[in-house]
């Protein structure tokens, strides 16, 4: 891109958001992030007419920031997952531009909220060996089995779904992906309690649900390759941070060294100062990142940076939780109620970020297997021996 | 054959800071207060190139042969390749400004310098010369002193090593065991233990009690009054002395008021070569420790296939990423002031010291029984590891120090909630 029209694009999109600022009125929420989808804000690097205007991503921060200044709602927040990781999918692999539009807008305005229909019980970190299945029939594929770790299944108007349609193919060859109403017949949710009492997530059952083969993204037997689509995007926006020194978890952990100087001793002193440098230099880390990625593509400073956050969380809790002593056995309410992922990060109590911390090192990989991830990515080093190269029915399952 | 051409950074002729941002390109955020070229972790292709060219003559000059002879020589480095250093190459005055002898540059071009150093195992007096006693030089104050003892140091003629006793890199006039005395107060008697480089240096920096305070004065080691006790060490490639001075003529540096100020130059700007050092070693050891997981095979395998090996590599790499931010951070507050310099050379010493002892004691395990023998060279990292880990402060005392400054003044504002029952 030259300078000249990076610097037209920048202004392009200015006017777009100072215009959406002057004409909209921020309280009126679905007809003001409609006004943005509309005008091409949304995602300012997809095509015009479907939520962008077919710029530089680097540019969506331009817009951000007039509309955040004009006291706009926040779109995203509404809809993490849609924004997230089903508009870049639904984008590059729907199959008309009819659909993507029916289904890019209401997501943009979170009319119509999304969720992923990914992990299952027998399918966690070996996401490729899922068995939920769907069989051609006629116009319509008929799909059946159980998803799991589903946030936001129960509001959820559309599920991006990945589902087996060929058994006899080796595992990652035998995928088709495919958009599922939440609403259609045979599929049924239900909340997953979690160890904190809450349920953040959900099960959902698939039992006999028709989708039309229109609603499939990709070719297919294509389906693993349009998932790294979608996860590539989850890498993207879990990796983003740019919190400033001392902010982030290890906040909670010196505040309350300050509220508990009866609870003070040296070794805890020096286990929070080893916490503290630690949450400063992954801060650091991440903005070396930032500064060399632009420079020389990403290195592998930016790929360390879920594996060391989530054991950080961990062990920030643990200490705060030796930090109180007795007090940290008690527990504020473990009433079941169903919770949205904005308010996963409001802890309401220590305990219950404590609590919450365990599933760090699961969810959004393992931390067993980012450690293969660094090893074998980052570091050439060689596999480990495969038993599940062959057809995918016969690979050993439990 | 080494690069001949001497390795200079962009210096811009009217003195400006040498990594000033190009005045075309727009900065982020557009902020005014950040002084130009401040951001740190903003690499230029002249920071490759001195990189590059540092490494070629490491390669020349401190192949393992050359390391194991020179380390059981006397003394424990070759000066005619330290004097190329100075002279050839323009090395040593990095960070130095150029209206003092030096090459002008910053710590961040020193900084890179002493990692390469670091990951050949480079041996001469880095840390008494290149990372104390020029920097502390350079912070002195003008005087014939100071410009007649920088000079021969910067073109690699002569060499220093810093008597000055810190405590977690800080300055510690408590730990002065040398005083002035004598009708000009410049004849100093003491005694200090285990000072790095200093069994053949040609000029000793001293701290000694003055009335008033503590002055830094450099002695000639040749000088009467002089007495120095080489110490066999840990690591063969880093020798000390003790060094016991009987009204030794000492000319002045720096006076009571200033001393303070100067010593403490030194130790941040010698806490972030020191962590620059870690840096090298560690990555050098993770990238030995790669290789020989991917060609060893047991059980038919390459042992890099087996994820305990594997996952002990992962962790190895992940704290020598934080181990370089952390000391390029530093580099780059030292040089810019971008932040509190002593605070982020304790976060860099606190980070660099474990990531370089653990890449170490993870190398000879990886290796096995051969990383454990004579024979191979893991055991010379492994004793640079421990010894540097210790060097101007150990990561606990770091860490005592950071706690000191980090935690006194936890925000109020952030109430966090405690289940109550």
């Amino acid at each position: 891109m030259t300078a000249v029209a990076g610097h037209s694009d920048v202004t392009r999109v200015g006017d777009a958001a100072h215009e959406i600022a002057r004409t909209h009125d921020p309280r009126d929420v679905t007809d003001y992030i409609g006004a943005c989808f509309d005008a091409g804000l949304s995602w300012v690097h997809f095509p015009e007419g479907l939520g962008g205007l077919g710029v530089s991503r680097g540019l969506q921060a331009v817009a951000d920031s007039i509309l955040q200044a004009a006291g706009a709602p926040d779109a995203r927040i509404r809809n993490l997952i849609g924004y997230g990781m089903a508009a870049p999918t639904v984008c590059e692999h729907a199959q008309t531009d009819e659909l993507k539009h029916a289904w890019l807008r209401p997501l943009a305005t979170g009319e119509e909220v999304w969720c992923q229909l990914f992990s299952e019980p027998g399918a966690g970190s070996d996401l490729a060996g899922l068995a939920t299945s769907a069989v051609r029939d006629g116009d319509d594929w008929v799909v059946n089995g159980q998803k799991v770790w589903t946030t936001l299944a129960h509001r959820a108007r559309w599920a991006l779904l990945l589902a087996r349609t060929d058994p006899d193919a080796p595992k990652h060859k035998g995928l088709t992906y495919f958009v599922v109403d939440m609403h259609a017949p045979g599929v049924s949710t239900r909340p997953l309690r979690q160890m904190t009492g809450h349920a953040e997530f959900n099960e959902v059952y698939l039992d006999g649900v028709r989708i039309p083969d229109r609603h499939r993204l990709g070719a297919v037997g294509a389906g693993w390759r349009v998932a790294m689509t979608t996860l590539m995007n989850e890498r993207t926006s879990i990796g983003a941070s740019g919190s400033r020194r001392g902010e982030g978890t290890i906040a909670d952990a010196v505040a309350l060294w300050a509220q508990r100087p009866d609870r003070h001793s040296p070794v805890l002193r020096d286990r929070l100062a080893q916490l503290w440098l630690r949450s400063e230099v992954q801060r650091l880390t991440a903005e070396r990142a930032h500064a060399t990625a632009t420079a020389e593509g990403p290195g592998p400073e930016g790929s360390i940076g879920k594996l060391v956050g989530a054991e950080l969380n961990q062990q920030i809790y643990e200490f705060c939780m030796d930090l109180l002593g007795p007090e940290g056995t008690l527990y504020g309410d473990y009433t079941m109620r169903e919770i949205g992922p904005e308010s996963v990060n409001s802890g309401e109590s220590i305990q219950q970020s404590f609590l919450r911390s365990r599933a760090n090192t699961i969810e959004g990989g393992t931390s067993e297997v980012l450690r293969n991830v660094l090893g074998e990515r980052m570091l050439g080093l060689p596999g480990d021996v495969r038993t599940d190269s062959g057809p995918w029915r016969e690979v050993p399952r439990g | 054959m080494a690069d001949q051409t001497a390795i200079r950074p962009s210096v811009d002729p009217h003195g400006a800071d040498p990594h000033g941002a190009d005045p075309d390109t727009p900065t982020a955020g557009g902020t005014i207060e950040t002084p130009p070229g401040a951001e740190p972790f903003t690499f230029t292709p002249e920071h490759r190139e001195l990189r590059a060219a540092v490494r070629r003559f490491c390669a020349d000059t401190s192949d393992e042969a050359t390391v194991r002879r020179l380390m059981e020589s006397t003394p424990a480095f070759d000066p005619q390749t330290w004097s190329r250093l100075g002279r050839e190459l323009g090395v040593l005055g990095l960070g130095v400004p150029e209206d003092l002898g030096g090459s002008g540059g910053g710590l961040v071009d020193a900084a890179i310098v002493a990692e390469e150093f670091g990951a050949a195992l480079f041996c001469g007096p880095v840390i008494g010369t290149v990372a104390l006693a020029i920097p502390a030089l350079a912070a002195a104050g003008d005087s014939a002193a100071r410009t007649e003892t920088l000079t021969p140091l910067l073109a690699g003629d002569r060499t220093a090593a810093f008597a000055v006793r810190e405590r977690a890199g800080r300055f510690d006039p408590g730990s002065v065991t040398v005083r002035a005395s004598g009708s000009g107060g410049d004849h100093l008697t003491g005694i200090v233990t285990q000072v790095v480089d200093a069994g053949v240096a040609d000029d000793l920096l001293v701290a000694a009690s003055v009335p008033g305070g503590v002055a830094l004065y450099v002695v000639d080691a040749t000088a009467t009054g002089v007495e120095r006790t080489a110490l066999a060490t840990l690591d063969q490639t880093r020798p000390q002395a003790t060094i016991r001075f009987r009204e030794a003529p000492g000319r002045l540096l720096a006076g009571p008021d200033d001393t303070p100020r100067v010593v403490q130059r030194a130790l941040d700007s010698g806490a972030v070569l020191l962590a620059a050092e870690q840096v090298g070693g560690a990555q050098h050891l993770l990238d030995v420790s790669v290789t020989y997981a991917k060609e060893r095979l047991q059980f038919g395998r390459p042992i890099g296939s087996f994820q305990a090996v594997k996952h002990r590599l992962a962790d190895m790499l992940v704290e020598v990423e934080h181990a370089r931010s952390a000391a390029y951070y530093a580099a780059w507050a030292v040089q810019d002031g971008i932040d509190d310099p002593t605070l982020a050379a304790s976060i860099a010493q606190a980070t660099c010291s474990p990531a370089f002892t653990g890449a170490a004691a993870g190398a000879v395990q990886v290796h096995g029984g051969i990383g454990f023998t004579w024979e191979h060279p893991a055991h010379l990292y492994f004793k640079r590891a421990f010894t540097d880990a210790v060097l101007l402060g150990s990561a606990e005392e770091h860490r005592d120090a950071i706690a000191t400054a980090v935690l006194a003044d936890a925000p109020i504002e952030h109430e966090v909630m405690v289940a109550a029952g």
